[in-house]
């Protein structure tokens, strides 16, 4: 059984100096996680270093009802949507005081209380659950939508075109959201389809799309707010690719000494972070003392959730035998 | 009262359970255009045709049960589960240990499988220690018209995965519903037939095969008690370990495969736990490692018949006798 917590969503309004602040509190958080392994002996982890707009962006647009599903890439996700840091690195490294009592790890994270249900780290695995829980949303007369973040690899699968197909046919609320982000663990996107768009694959099925620069955090939040209306408004899924990079490697520890050194420089160039605070700097939102003053600011809550997270106790051995019936 | 078939019998409990409960949903392959009076009584919102597509059918019930709802999917033939395994095993039966208990996922999925039909391997594949196999799924394979009922209606009250099995070669057979329904529960055994002299240990179609070959073996002056599993997870360990204990001679019957089966689990539990009263080795009558044919003396062929359990039986006295 799981602690009793406080939990809340995060609730951005429309303040550009939150979607940069969430972005920055989840790239120290990966960049913390992956130290953490490279130094300490964590286990390994899956971070989206480089996609922090599009997670940000799309949480934000996100009403307290909404749901989510997500993956194995999922701490931006869970991170826009309030989850607390240390609880999150409590349970990557799978104490206690996680978000799951420690069982998942890095790799299936979902946190109820935040609407974040249903984590699959079977690539694909998520969109096949996704139409159910929105069958409920739709059945039960919940207002939320679903949100379903995936990457391009699990567009590959077939699971992707059997979740949009019956989501079409039954006029589910659904919110998908591709994160093409070129890799597929170790193999790129070129290699695997022929196609440069994920979202127009959802057009055959009877499902509307767009697609957005995934590195621009106001964009992807405009566009995930648009795609919203559209789904309360006729009824019918969307699908939202979000175009971004993997600045890291697939899975901690990773050399990427597969990755084509062109490519990451110019994806480093288009970094959602520096985008989005250069903007801010531009538009005179907060100066240069306040940018250092926010970083400061983040990385002493993240130096507190590795010191909570350390100190968070292993679950008791028994529990390896709870939790398995309800 | 009117004997009804197995599948009336599924039928009742479908629509009882579904007027009991409105989260009750149905889902699956043309469940819509053949329970029709289903869909009379509680309208296309919870009585829904699907794409073919059994991953996503599972997908979706498991994604709903998880949130709600209480589905339950007609998968018609055990060998499409293939298609569904991802969300059966790693979505339902795992995401409730992975999230910490988070989520619990109330679903049941139906699928026939067995001898009988000629419908060869690809609709014949009696697979259910596969699930047995698997952690956080329950697995339910009855033999009697109003186990069938009960143990449904049973399935979609649990709070958990249920695969439900329905033996093709009973879907047909009929059988008195008892007047006052026993509310059965998940994982009891039921003893089918008294005896002190060996247990005979079976679920579905081959608690038949066992209770003829008892009826065979007391003109033999051999009586035979004969154990019906019902429910392969959770095991009756309790049901079959007393009854073993008192006749110390076992062996155990089912269709599908024989190698790594139901009675191989059964077998190793009874040699740990009951060595001492055991007179004989734990035996197994079962399939053989192959494909079911369609042919119908090979599909014979394949299932176990009474003759083998009766032989099997014999074995044990004999070498006891001789001892
Ligand atoms: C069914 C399945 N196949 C393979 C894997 C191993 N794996 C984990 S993540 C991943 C890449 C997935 O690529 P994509 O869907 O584009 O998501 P990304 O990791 O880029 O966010 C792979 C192959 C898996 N977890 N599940
Ligand atoms: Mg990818």
């Amino acid at each position: 059984m799981l602690a009793e917590v406080n939990v809340t969503i995060r609730r951005f309004g429309a303040d550009p100096l939150e979607l940069l602040n969430t972005m920055m509190l989840i790239r120290m958080y990966e960049e913390r996680a992956a130290l953490l392994q490279r130094e300490s002996g964590a286990p390994g982890t899956c971070t989206a270093v480089g996609q922090e707009a599009t997670a940000v962006g799309v949480v934000a647009a996100l009403g307290v009802d909404d749901l989510i599903l997500t993956n194995h890439r999922s701490a931006g996700h869970l991170l826009a949507r309030g989850a607390s840091p240390s609880r999150l690195l409590a349970e990557a490294l799978g104490r206690r005081d996680g978000y799951c009592g420690g069982k998942s790890g890095s790799l299936h994270v979902s946190a109820r209380d935040l609407g974040v249900v249903l984590t699959s780290t079977i690539v694909g695995g998520e969109l096949a659950l996704a139409t159910g829980v929105a069958l409920s949303q739709q059945m039960l007369g919940r207002t939320g939508v679903v949100a379903c973040f995936f990457g391009d690899g699990a567009a590959c699968e077939g699971r992707f075109h059997e979740s949009l197909n019956l989501a079409a046919v039954w006029r589910l609320p659904i919110l998908y959201v591709c994160e093409n982000n070129e890799w597929q663990a170790f193999v790129h996107r070129r290699e695997t389809m022929l196609t440069d768009s994920v979202a127009a694959w959802a057009q055959p099925y009877g499902i509307d799309s767009a697609t957005v620069d995934g590195n621009d955090v106001e964009a992807v939040r405009a566009a995930a707010t648009e795609a919203l209306a559209s789904i309360r408004k006729n009824g019918r899924p969307f699908l939202l690719e979000a175009q971004t990079y993997r600045l890291r490697g697939h899975f901690e520890p990773d050399d990427q000494g597969y990755v084509d050194q062109q490519e990451l420089a110019s994806w480093r160039l288009r970094d959602p972070l520096s985008k989005m605070q250069a903007r801010l700097l531009d538009q005179g939102i907060i100066d240069q003392a306040g940018l250092d003053a926010l970083s400061v600011e983040i990385a002493q809550c993240i130096d507190a959730a590795a010191v909570f997270a350390i100190a968070s106790p292993y679950p008791a051995v028994a529990e390896l035998h709870t939790d398995i019936f309800a | 009262m009117k004997p009804v078939t197995v599948l009336e019998a599924i039928d009742q409990a479908l629509a009882e359970e579904m007027a009991h409960d409105p989260r009750v949903i149905l889902m699956g392959e043309g469940v819509a255009t053949k329970r029709k009076a289903l869909l009379a009584e509680f309208g296309a919102d919870r009585v829904r045709n699907t794409p073919l597509a059994e991953g996503i059918i599972a997908g979706t019930a498991v994604g709903a049960a998880a949130t709600g709802l209480r589905p339950v999917i007609d998968l018609l033939f055990a060998p499409f589960l293939c298609y569904a395994m991802d969300e059966l095993v790693n979505s339902a039966g795992k995401l409730r240990y992975l999230s910490g208990g988070q989520f619990a996922f109330p679903l049941v999925a139906i699928a026939m499988t067995g001898a009988g039909w000629g419908v060869g391997a690809q609709h014949n594949h009696n697979i259910e220690a596969w699930f047995v196999h698997t952690p956080g799924l329950k697995v339910v394979m009855p033999s009697s018209v109003a186990d069938f009922k009960s143990l449904l209606k049973a399935a979609i009250r649990d709070d958990n995965p249920v695969l439900f099995f329905v033996d093709i070669g009973l879907a047909h057979t009929e059988g008195e519903l008892p007047a006052q329904e026993a509310a059965v529960r998940l994982g009891e055994a039921v003893v089918r037939r008294i005896g002190e002299d060996a247990t005979l240990i079976s679920y579905a179609k081959t608690v038949g095969v066992c209770e003829r070959a008892a009826a065979v073996l007391a003109e033999e002056g051999v009586s035979a008690e004969v154990l019906d599993l019902r429910t392969l997870k959770p095991l009756d360990e309790a049901a079959v370990l007393a009854s073993v204990r008192r006749t110390g001679r076992a062996v155990v019957v089912h269709e599908a495969s024989r190698n790594c089966g139901v009675g191989a689990e059964i077998a190793a539990m009874l040699t740990e736990q009951t060595w001492a009263t055991l007179k004989g080795p734990v035996l197994r009558v079962g399939g053989p490692d192959a494909p079911a044919p369609a042919s119908y003396p090979l599909e014979q062929a394949y299932v176990p018949q009474v003759e083998d359990v009766v032989s099997s039986v014999r074995r044990l006295t004999r070498s006891a006798a001789a001892a």
